[in-house]
């Protein structure tokens, strides 16, 4: 009995300190690339004339500082996490999906719409427009997999031109056929189909926990499914793919559509699971560039449906924070997208430790 | 002279040039359709020639960078931020032609930069690309905002630079050397011992190894080369052709862009063929838009989404791939 428990005892352990030392590399990766950023940051505010120091201080404060902040931070992160798996999903399949931002705001105009013009009871309601918004996002998804697997046209060419395409698409949507009272804004969606604010005041609702449960459900399918196997496969040798038998064309599409449905369901979050506005603007103000932060999301979370999660929470942080910075330290919180960019080149070194004199394995 | 004539059909009937050449028909029955209704054309040819020119200098510049191995998807963010930091040069200069001279200069440091992180960063250039692209959007909102407090900056017509008259008509300077480029490029990569030293940096980069010259530098060269090209296409939109700056100003160019470069197999002179097909598109959309009798019937958004749609099209019908270089987009590691 005893005996048994020690080596139970020593498997977790055992599992735990592996399961660490395979955490660590990354993580060490990830924070050094998020410290570079925020060192060229500064930099590039001392060269326009900020001070580094106190925007920090204030995004970091705000962000992370009081409790409602991070429930703004939560809320942030809520849709980023989602727009991070699109890319996740398509870099673990060897695709390089950067259409997560049109497919958002399909899926936007989709939750706004059964959201706010059909009535239904109330949680088949929060249902029916969460499942409209995913089923739109996957929907503009569709054309760059089939040109992909069709045609064999890059997705990054076709992405982007949908990208722009669904902006176009989705203003004009919203402008004819869904606006409310207010020009600006779509109708406010009916109470039966908004999700319920955790704390009074806050804008996080419970779609957080939608949200972590379809990136839990992500994970789970990608490395305990077979199919998620599959698109593993592919990702990581597609000759080899195909020599096992792995329909290599249909594991693309299911890619594409994975990332789609996150997308829309980031989309609809916006719409149906934020308050106070409860609705799309009409120049997607509120649903702008999630999907292009979503690539660094999913890169910091280094291309990992859990880590996605942590990332988003940083960098829900950094734009929330990024409000503070621009009110007390006047620096524009367009930084923190430039900071990002700097994240992502970082990180697209994979001798970065070596060349900053770590040794890895 | 039959040989020759022969010869030269046979190049045409190549399938690469098939393409365009089909294509630039359906352009010119547009043309005479638009002359039957008794509209003028030639305001039509002016604004696609203006929209053709930084796709053109882009993917001119990028057919350069992926002859030697290096893609570098960031177009759309050298585009960016040469087009902001070419106005500020205009501004400190007080003169149009050091902003074009700045934004390319920029636009060569963001090549090069880009060249020494994917040579001796070992970089996945994708990403890296994307990285710049994201960095872009940043900057850009982020200069406008702090430089000139607002999100739309308009520029001072003196600091403009207008098209020239010419014995064709009016063009503007930029799209000659646009032209220019194209033919250039196109010899110094098939008839210069340095152009084929960079082709063969993409094709076989160890036999360029074995032959003594160092693919580092060359890919070093071809990426600052291509940067430049890009960054004077990312100026000329806003001192040439705009005379304004917003956030959105590039509005997927850099990716039109690239769209010609898969389309021209990485032939310049093909990438400005293709580059005056996307920009007449665009012309044409933009010169739809002004036409008061569709005004009324097409809502707006969806002129403006006529580029794009092009380019899927365009894209989707000539298959790309075919072509390119062996070792596109792989770091070279010397053993």
């Amino acid at each position: 009995m005893r005996v048994e428990t020690m080596s139970v005892l020593f498997r977790v352990i055992q599992i735990f300190r592996s399961g660490l030392g395979k955490f660590a590399l990354p993580f060490a990766e990830s924070s050094i690339a998020i410290l570079m950023g925020i060192l060229i940051g500064a930099l590039f505010m001392i060269v326009l004339g900020y001070d580094p120091v106190a925007a920090y201080f204030a995004l970091f404060r705000g962000a992370f500082g009081t409790v409602g902040g991070w429930l703004e931070t939560l809320a942030f992160a809520t849709p980023l996490m989602l727009t991070a798996i699109t890319f996740a999903v398509g870099m673990k399949t060897g695709i390089f999906n950067i259409g997560a931002e049109g497919q958002v705001y399909l899926g936007a105009v989709g939750a706004a719409w059964v959201g706010g013009w059909i009535a239904l009871p109330t949680i088949l309601h929060v249902a029916a427009a969460t499942v409209f918004g995913m089923l739109l996002g996957a929907f503009w998804a569709l054309p760059a997999a089939l040109l992909k697997i069709w045609k064999g046209v890059h997705e990054v060419i076709s992405t982007i031109m949908l990208n722009w395409i669904g902006y176009y698409l989705a203003i004009y949507l919203a402008i004819y056929f869904l606006t409310g009272p207010r020009g600006e804004i779509t109708k406010a969606v009916m109470v039966s189909a908004r999700y319920p604010i955790l704390v009074e005041g806050a804008s996080l609702t419970s779609i957080l926990f939608v949200a972590i449960v379809f990136c839990i459900a992500i994970y789970m399918f990608l490395w305990r499914a077979p199919a998620g196997y599959e698109l593993r496969l592919v990702g990581s040798n597609p000759r080899a793919a195909t020599y096992a038998g792995v329909r290599v064309r249909r594991a693309i599409l299911f890619s594409f559509i994975i990332g789609g449905l996150a997308a829309g369901l980031a989309g609809a979050a916006q719409v149906i699971g934020r308050s106070p506005s409860w609705a799309l603007y009409t120049n997607m103000s509120n649903v702008l560039n999630l999907g292009f932060i979503g690539i660094g999301v999913a890169l910091i979370g280094r291309k990992h449906p859990i880590g996605g999660v942590f990332a988003a929470i940083f960098y829900g942080g950094v734009l929330h924070g990024g409000r503070f910075m621009e009110y007390y330290a006047n620096v524009p919180s367009e930084l923190v997208m430039f900071i990002q960019g700097i994240i992502v080149i970082a990180l697209a070194v994979p001798e970065l430790l070596k060349v900053l004199g770590v040794r890895s394995k | 002279m039959k040989t020759l004539l022969a010869k030269s059909f046979a190049l045409l009937w190549n399938k690469k040039f098939a393409g365009i050449i089909s294509t630039l028909a359906v352009v010119v029955a547009v043309f005479y359709l638009i002359e039957q209704a008794g509209m003028r054309s030639d305001l039509l040819v002016r604004m696609g020639l203006l929209a053709m020119t930084p796709l053109a200098l882009a993917a001119i510049g990028e057919c350069i960078n992926e002859k030697a191995g290096t893609i570098n998807i960031g177009l759309e963010g050298i585009l960016g931020i040469s087009a902001v930091l070419g106005v500020v040069g205009a501004r400190l200069f007080e003169n149009g032609i050091m902003g074009l001279l700045i934004g390319t200069l920029v636009g060569a440091l963001i090549g090069f930069i880009f060249a020494i992180i994917s040579v001796y960063g070992k970089a996945d250039q994708i990403i890296a690309g994307m990285g710049i692209n994201l960095l872009a959007m940043g900057m850009v909102s982020y200069l406008l905002l702090s430089v000139w407090r607002m999100p739309y900056y308009k520029l001072p017509t003196k600091f403009l630079v207008s098209p020239i008259y010419t014995p064709l008509g009016r063009i503007h300077p930029v799209t000659l050397i646009a032209i220019g480029a194209a033919i250039l490029s196109q010899i110094f990569l098939y008839r210069t011992l340095f152009g084929i030293r960079v082709r063969a940096a993409g094709e076989a980069p160890e036999a360029v190894d074995v032959g003594g010259r160092s693919v580092y530098r060359i890919r070093i060269i071809a990426s600052t080369i291509g940067g430049g090209l890009c960054g004077l296409g990312g100026a000329f939109l806003t001192i040439g052709w705009f005379g304004f700056l917003t956030r959105w100003i590039i509005a997927g160019r850099g990716f039109i862009a690239l769209a010609c470069v898969v389309f021209a197999g990485l032939e310049p002179l093909l990438a400005l063929g293709a580059a005056f097909i996307f920009g007449f598109s665009e012309g044409s959309a933009r010169w739809v838009a002004i036409t008061p009798e569709v005004k009324e019937v097409i809502p707006f958004y969806f002129i403006n989404m006529i580029p794009y749609i092009v380019t899927l099209i365009v894209v989707a019908i000539v298959i790309g791939r075919r072509g390119f270089p062996q070792a596109i987009g792989k770091p070279y590691i010397r053993e």
